[in-house]
C-alpha cells in the first residue's frame, strides 16, 4: 500500500537551548526516534516512532526533551474518536488485530475511587503503628471446617499454608513475557520480603529455582516449562484459567522472543511461537478441573496448596463456587483492568468486569454456600496502591496480587507497547541490549521499597479503623462506605452509602 | 421498645461479676451494690443482670425470659410456643412499681421443652433446635423478644440505671450461685429493653464492655453459619462466637479464648514449638473470630464464667478472690465495696483469661 | 610483595565497571565533563567549554563498560612522567596530573597498561584522565550511572573487579 494515513501520537519538543548533543536519548531509544544530524549538526526526532515511554526524557541529563499529545484534531465527533479512526486506519492497511499490552485504560467507573473507609473516633481508640505492634500476617490456603486434635492436643488437620508477611503477592509474569532480570528482581524482592510472586506460564529458569519457597508455579493452558520438578520447586501451584485482560483467549508469545534461555525453560524450540489455547484441553467442565487439580496435589503429596485463577467474568461467583468445591484452596479472580503483555485491544477494553464488584460478588456467594472460610480469595488486575487493597480486603480478599504496580515500580512508563518486544525500560523484552537495562538489585530494592511502603500505609490506615490485625478487616464491609453509586452498585458491593 | 434498625450500637458500660465455685448460692443484693457504685459508667439506658441456679425446681427446662410490647405479640409467641414446644410453666415475672421505670413491657417467664415429635423430624438436638426457635421469635415477631432461654438461668434487663432494675425484678428473691451485671452508656441507640445487656443464647450469657472494631468482621463469619445478628451490638456478636466455638466447633475453651484474644504474633514466635504451632493454626483458621478492639467481657455459662480482655488491654478489668467466692469488675471499687479484703486482687494482662469452674465440673 | 600489593589495592577505594549492568549510554562522559568544567553548569559545560571527557567507555556489540584511570599501585605512568607532573599520592592513592608541570610528551599514554589516559582534545597540548573527582565525595560518573553500572568501594579480599 502506497499511503500510509499513520500520524504521531506523540510530539517531541527538544529545547535546543539545553540539549548538549550527547546523544543518549539516541543510544537508549529502540524505537529509533531520534537521530544526531550531521548537517545541521543537532539532534533530531522522528516523532512517528515515539511511544512515550519516557525513557529518554528520564536520562537527559540537560532536561531538554518534553512530550506531548500530538496536536492533531479530527474534526469533533464524539461518537468517532481520534483512537477508533486511528484503528480503522491501522487495520485497513495491515488486516490484523489491533494489538495492545497491559491494562484496560478506557474511561469506565473505578469503584475502588467510589469507595471510603472508616476511622475511629472517641468510643473506640485508634491505634498508632509506630508505637504499637500492627498484624499484617496473612495465610492462605484451605482451612479446616473443625480442627482435630491428637493425643497430645496439637492440631493435626491442617492443610498447607502460605504465610505472607503482607497481604501482597507479586501477580503471574511469565519469563518470556518479561525479562530474565524483571523475574529476577521479583523473585528476589519476594523473597526477602516474605511474600510471594508467581512464575506465570513460562516455566521456572533455573536461576529462580533458589527462590521456590517464596514462588507459586503456574499451570496454564499450553503447559510451558511443567515438569514434576516444576511443580514441586515452589509453595503453591497455580491453575490459570484466565486472565483479567482477556477473558476467554490463550496467549501468544512471538517466536522471536523465544531465545535459548526462554526456549529452555519452556521446553520449546528456539524461535517457535508459544501458544497457549484458550481453554485447557483437559478442562471442559468442572469436574475436569477437579481432575486437574487432584492430579497436580498428587504429584506434590498434598504438600501444596492449589489455587485456581480466573477472570472476572459476569458469572464469577457462581463459577468461583464451582472452583471452591471442587477442591481449590485458593481461588485468584482477575479483573478486567488486569494487566498482559500482549491482548486483542477488542478484548482488552470489552471483556469481563470489574474486580470490585467481582470480589463483592464471590465473597457472597461462598459465604451464602459456607465455603468462605474453608477458601482463600485473592483478587488482582488493578490495585494502583494501598487504600485499593485495604478496600479490597475490606470488600473480602484474603490478599491480593500486583503486576503492572510491580512493573510501574520496576520502570515500567505504561506506554502498553509490551507486545513489541522492544520495551525501553528492560522489562517487556528479550533483547539483551534491552534486558540489561533492568539491573536486578535496583528492581529489586524498588520492588522492596514499594511493598514496605504500601504495607506501611496499610498499617496505619488499620490502626486509624482500630483494628490491629489484617485478619479483622476481611470481609469487614462497615468499615467501608460508597460516594456516588447507585443503589444497585450499593447493594452488589455490600456497603452503605455514605451518610448512612 | 423503639430500636433503630440496621445501624450499629455503641456503647460503653460497666461490668460486675459474683461467682461461687461451690455452688453456693446468695441472693442478688451483693451484685447489685457492686454495679451499684459504678453509676458514672451507665446513663441509665441499660441495665441488667444474668443469674445462674435460680430455677431448680425447673432445671431440665428452658427457662425463657421475654418481652412483650402488646397483648397481640404475646398471643402470637404463645401460639408459636404451643406448637413447638410443651410449656411446663408460664407465669409474669414478679415486679416492683418504680418511679425510675417509666413503661415497662409485659415480662413472662416459660419453661418449656421441644415438642418430641417436632424435634425428632428436625433432625436437631434439643440445643439446636431450641436457639433456632429463639432466633425466629427475634427476627420475626414484632414486640416479642426473648431476653434469655437457658436451663436454670435467666436474664433481668432494662433501660434504667442497673441498680433500678434489679429492685424492679426484686432480685434479692432470687438465689444463684453466679451473678453477672451490665450498666450500659449508649452513644448513639435510643435504649430499648430488648437491647439493654446481658446478652444471652441458651444458658450462654454476656456482659462486655467496648467496641469491637472488627464487628463487619465477625458478623459476616457468623452469618455463613446462619447466626442471625440481627441487634446490631458486639455483645450479641461475642455470645454468638462462644456458640459457635464451644458448642458447634467443640473447640476447648482455652483456645477459644486465644481466638478470640488471639496472641501477636511476636509472643507466638516466643512460645515452645507445640503451642506456638497451635495457636498459628488457630490464628490461621479462625481469623475471622478475632475481637479487635478494646472490650472486657464476662461470659456466663452452667459451670461457671470466663473473664477476658482484649489483647492489648484497652479496656480495664479487675479480679480479686476471697474463699471460694471470685469477684470480676471493670473496676476495683466495685469489688472492695462488697468484698473490702479479698485475700488476692489483680489485673489479668490482655488476652488472659479468667476462668471460674464449679468444683467437679468443667466445660 | 605481590601479598602487600593486593593488600594496598583492597584498601584503596577505586571505581569498578561492571559491564553486565552498562548500557553504554554515556551519561558518565556526560557528567565527568559537567565535573570538570569550571561552570560546574552541565549546558554550560558542553556549550561553553571545551572539555575532554576522563571516562573511556569501551563496547563490542551489546557489551560496553566504562574505563577510567585504575591509579595503580605501581603507577608506570608516574614512573614514565619525565617532568614530574603525574606523581601518585602516598595518602590518598590517587594519581594526578599537574597540569602545569605537564608538557605533552605523551609518554605517559604511551605506559599505561589499560589505555586509560587521553591527550586532552583542546588547549595547550597536555594530557587528561580521571581524578577520582577528588574534591566531590564520590566520582560523578558513578553517582549519575543509571543503572548501578559503576561502583565506587574498596574491594572485599573475595570480590572480582577490573584490576
Amino acid at each position: 500500500m502506497s499511503l500510509t494515513m499513520k500520524s504521531p501520537e506523540f510530539l517531541i519538543d527538544r529545547d535546543d537551548d539545553r540539549c548538549i548533543n550527547c546523544q543518549v536519548c539516541e543510544r537508549q531509544c529502540a524505537n529509533e526516534v531520534h537521530y544526531y544530524d550531521h548537517d545541521l549538526s543537532k539532534m533530531s526526532a522522528v516523532d512517528l516512532n515515539c511511544v512515550n515511554c519516557h525513557r529518554c526524557v528520564t536520562l537527559c541529563p540537560s532536561k531538554a526533551l518534553r512530550i506531548s499529545k500530538y496536536p492533531l484534531e479530527y474534526k469533533e465527533n464524539y461518537n468517532w474518536s481520534a483512537e477508533m479512526i486511528n484503528n480503522i486506519f491501522k487495520q485497513a492497511e495491515t488486516g490484523g488485530v489491533l494489538l495492545t499490552g497491559m491494562g484496560n485504560p478506557s474511561r469506565k467507573k473505578i469503584y475502588w475511587d467510589h469507595l471510603l473507609l472508616n476511622a475511629s473516633q472517641v468510643t473506640n481508640p485508634s491505634i498508632d503503628p509506630l508505637r504499637e505492634p500492627m498484624e499484617l500476617k496473612t495465610f492462605l490456603g484451605r482451612k479446616p471446617e473443625r480442627v482435630e486434635f491428637n493425643g497430645e492436643g496439637n492440631i493435626v488437620n491442617l492443610p498447607p499454608q502460605l504465610e505472607l508477611g503482607t497481604p501482597i503477592m507479586f501477580s503471574a509474569m511469565s519469563f518470556g513475557s518479561i525479562s530474565l532480570n524483571a523475574s529476577k528482581s521479583l523473585a528476589r524482592a519476594a523473597s526477602e520480603l516474605n511474600m510471594m510472586y508467581n512464575t506465570g506460564e513460562g516455566g521456572l529458569h533455573q536461576d529462580l529455582y533458589q527462590y521456590g519457597e517464596n514462588t507459586i508455579v503456574q499451570v496454564a493452558s499450553g503447559r510451558f516449562g511443567v515438569h514434576k520438578e516444576y511443580l514441586n520447586a515452589g509453595t503453591a501451584i497455580e491453575i490459570k484459567i484466565g486472565q483479567g485482560a482477556k477473558p476467554g483467549i490463550g496467549g501468544h508469545l512471538p517466536g522471536e522472543k523465544v531465545g535459548e534461555e526462554v526456549s529452555r525453560t519452556r521446553m520449546i524450540p528456539q524461535g517457535t511461537d508459544a501458544l497457549s489455547p484458550a481453554p485447557h484441553h483437559d478442562i471442559y467442565s468442572i469436574e475436569d478441573l477437579r481432575q486437574l487439580i487432584y492430579a497436580l496435589k498428587e504429584a506434590t503429596v498434598y504438600a501444596k496448596p492449589v489455587s485456581v485463577k480466573i477472570s472476572a467474568v459476569h458469572n464469577v461467583a457462581a463459577i468461583a463456587s464451582g472452583i471452591a468445591s471442587a477442591g481449590a484452596d485458593i481461588i485468584a479472580v482477575d479483573g478486567y483492568r488486569g494487566g498482559t503483555g500482549a491482548a486483542p485491544t477488542m478484548i482488552r477494553d470489552n471483556v469481563g468486569i470489574p474486580i470490585e464488584l467481582a470480589l463483592a460478588a464471590v465473597d457472597d456467594r461462598l459465604r451464602e454456600e459456607g465455603l468462605r472460610n474453608q477458601v482463600s480469595l485473592v483478587v488482582g488486575g488493578s490495585i494502583r496502591n494501598s487504600a485499593d487493597i485495604v478496600k479490597a480486603i475490606a470488600l473480602g480478599a484474603d490478599a491480593v496480587y500486583i503486576g503492572s504496580a510491580a512493573l510501574i515500580a520496576m520502570g515500567c512508563h505504561l506506554c502498553q507497547k509490551c507486545y513489541t518486544g522492544k520495551c525501553n525500560w528492560g522489562i517487556a523484552t528479550q533483547r539483551a541490549d534491552l534486558v540489561k537495562r533492568l539491573n536486578p538489585e535496583i528492581g529489586v530494592e524498588r520492588l522492596k521499597n514499594l511493598v514496605k511502603g504500601w504495607s506501611h500505609e496499610i498499617k496505619e490506615m488499620l490502626g486509624g479503623m482500630g483494628i490491629n490485625a489484617i485478619e479483622s478487616l476481611r470481609g469487614n464491609r462497615l468499615m467501608l462506605r460508597g460516594i456516588d453509586l447507585n443503589p444497585n452498585e450499593l447493594e452488589i458491593l455490600g456497603i452503605k452509602h455514605a451518610g448512612e | 421498645m423503639s430500636r433503630r434498625v440496621g445501624e450499629k450500637d455503641i456503647s460503653g458500660c460497666a461490668i460486675s461479676g459474683i461467682f461461687n465455685r461451690k455452688g453456693l448460692r446468695f441472693s442478688g443484693e451483693a451484685i447489685i451494690k457492686s454495679i451499684a457504685l459504678m453509676r458514672e459508667r451507665s446513663n441509665g439506658l441499660g441495665g441488667g443482670f444474668a443469674a445462674y441456679g435460680i430455677y431448680p425446681q425447673h432445671s431440665d427446662a428452658y427457662a425463657c425470659h421475654i418481652f412483650y410490647d402488646h397483648l397481640k405479640a404475646r398471643e402470637d409467641v404463645e401460639h408459636f410456643f404451643n406448637k413447638h414446644f410443651c410449656i411446663t410453666l408460664a407465669e409474669e415475672i414478679p415486679t416492683r412499681k418504680l418511679k425510675a421505670i417509666g413503661r415497662p413491657p409485659l415480662i413472662w417467664r416459660y419453661f418449656i421443652q421441644a415438642d418430641r415429635q417436632r424435634l425428632e423430624r428436625s433432625n436437631l438436638t434439643e440445643d439446636e433446635y431450641v436457639v433456632q426457635c429463639v432466633m425466629r421469635i427475634n427476627a420475626q415477631y414484632k414486640g416479642a423478644f426473648i431476653a434469655s432461654c437457658g436451663k436454670n438461668m435467666g436474664v433481668f434487663k432494662g433501660v434504667a440505671y442497673p441498680e433500678e432494675i434489679g429492685e424492679f425484678f426484686r432480685l434479692e428473691d432470687y438465689q444463684a450461685y453466679l451473678w453477672t451485671a451490665h450498666g450500659r452508656f449508649p452513644t448513639n441507640t435510643p435504649g430499648w429493653w430488648g437491647g439493654a445487656h446481658p446478652f444471652t443464647l441458651l444458658d450462654w450469657s454476656i456482659v462486655h464492655n467496648g467496641e469491637i472494631s472488627s464487628y463487619g468482621a465477625n458478623k459476616r463469619f457468623l452469618e455463613m453459619y446462619g447466626y442471625q445478628c440481627s441487634l446490631m451490638t458486639d455483645t450479641e456478636v461475642i455470645t454468638y462466637l462462644f456458640d459457635l466455638l464451644v458448642r458447634k466447633k467443640k473447640l476447648p475453651m482455652n483456645l477459644v479464648v486465644k481466638a478470640l484474644a488471639a496472641p501477636l504474633w511476636s509472643e507466638i514466635e516466643q512460645m515452645e514449638e507445640k503451642e506456638a504451632g497451635q495457636f498459628k493454626a488457630i490464628r490461621a483458621i479462625y481469623g475471622s473470630a478475632l475481637l479487635n478492639g478494646p472490650f472486657s467481657i464476662i461470659l456466663g455459662h452452667r459451670n461457671g464464667f470466663l473473664a477476658l480482655n482484649d489483647r492489648i488491654k484497652l479496656r480495664p478489668l479487675v479480679v480479686a478472690e476471697e474463699q471460694d467466692v471470685i469477684y470480676v469488675a471493670s473496676e476495683e471499687s466495685a469489688i472492695r465495696e462488697v468484698c473490702p479484703q479479698p485475700a488476692r486482687l489483680y489485673f489479668p494482662r490482655g488476652g488472659e483469661a479468667v476462668i471460674g469452674e464449679l468444683e467437679g465440673r468443667s466445660q | 610483595m605481590q601479598e602487600s600489593r593486593r593488600e594496598e589495592t583492597l584498601r584503596m577505594k577505586r571505581i569498578y565497571a561492571l559491564e553486565e549492568h552498562c548500557l553504554g549510554c554515556k551519561l558518565c562522559e556526560v557528567y565527568c565533563v559537567a565535573s570538570h568544567s569550571v561552570s560546574k553548569d552541565l549546558v554550560k559545560a558542553h556549550k561553553t567549554e571545551e572539555i575532554t571527557p576522563r571516562v573511556i567507555i569501551e563496547s563490542s556489540g551489546d557489551t560496553s563498560f566504562a574505563l577510567q584511570c585504575r591509579h595503580c599501585d605501581d603507577a608506570p605512568c608516574a614512573r614514565a612522567c619525565i617532568t614530574g607532573a603525574m606523581q601518585k599520592d602516598p595518602v590518598t592513592g590517587i594519581v594526578s596530573c599537574d597540569s602545569e608541570r605537564c608538557v605533552g610528551c605523551w609518554t605517559c599514554i604511551m605506559a599505561c597498561p589499560y589505555g586509560a589516559i587521553r591527550r586532552d582534545k583542546y588547549g595547550r597540548s597536555i594530557i587528561s584522565k580521571c581524578d577520582l573527582c577528588a574534591e566531590e565525595g564520590e566520582p560523578s560518573c558513578v553517582s549519575h550511572c543509571p543503572n548501578n553500572a559503576l561502583i565506587y568501594k574498596e574491594l572485599e579480599a573475595n570480590e572480582r573487579g577490573v584490576e
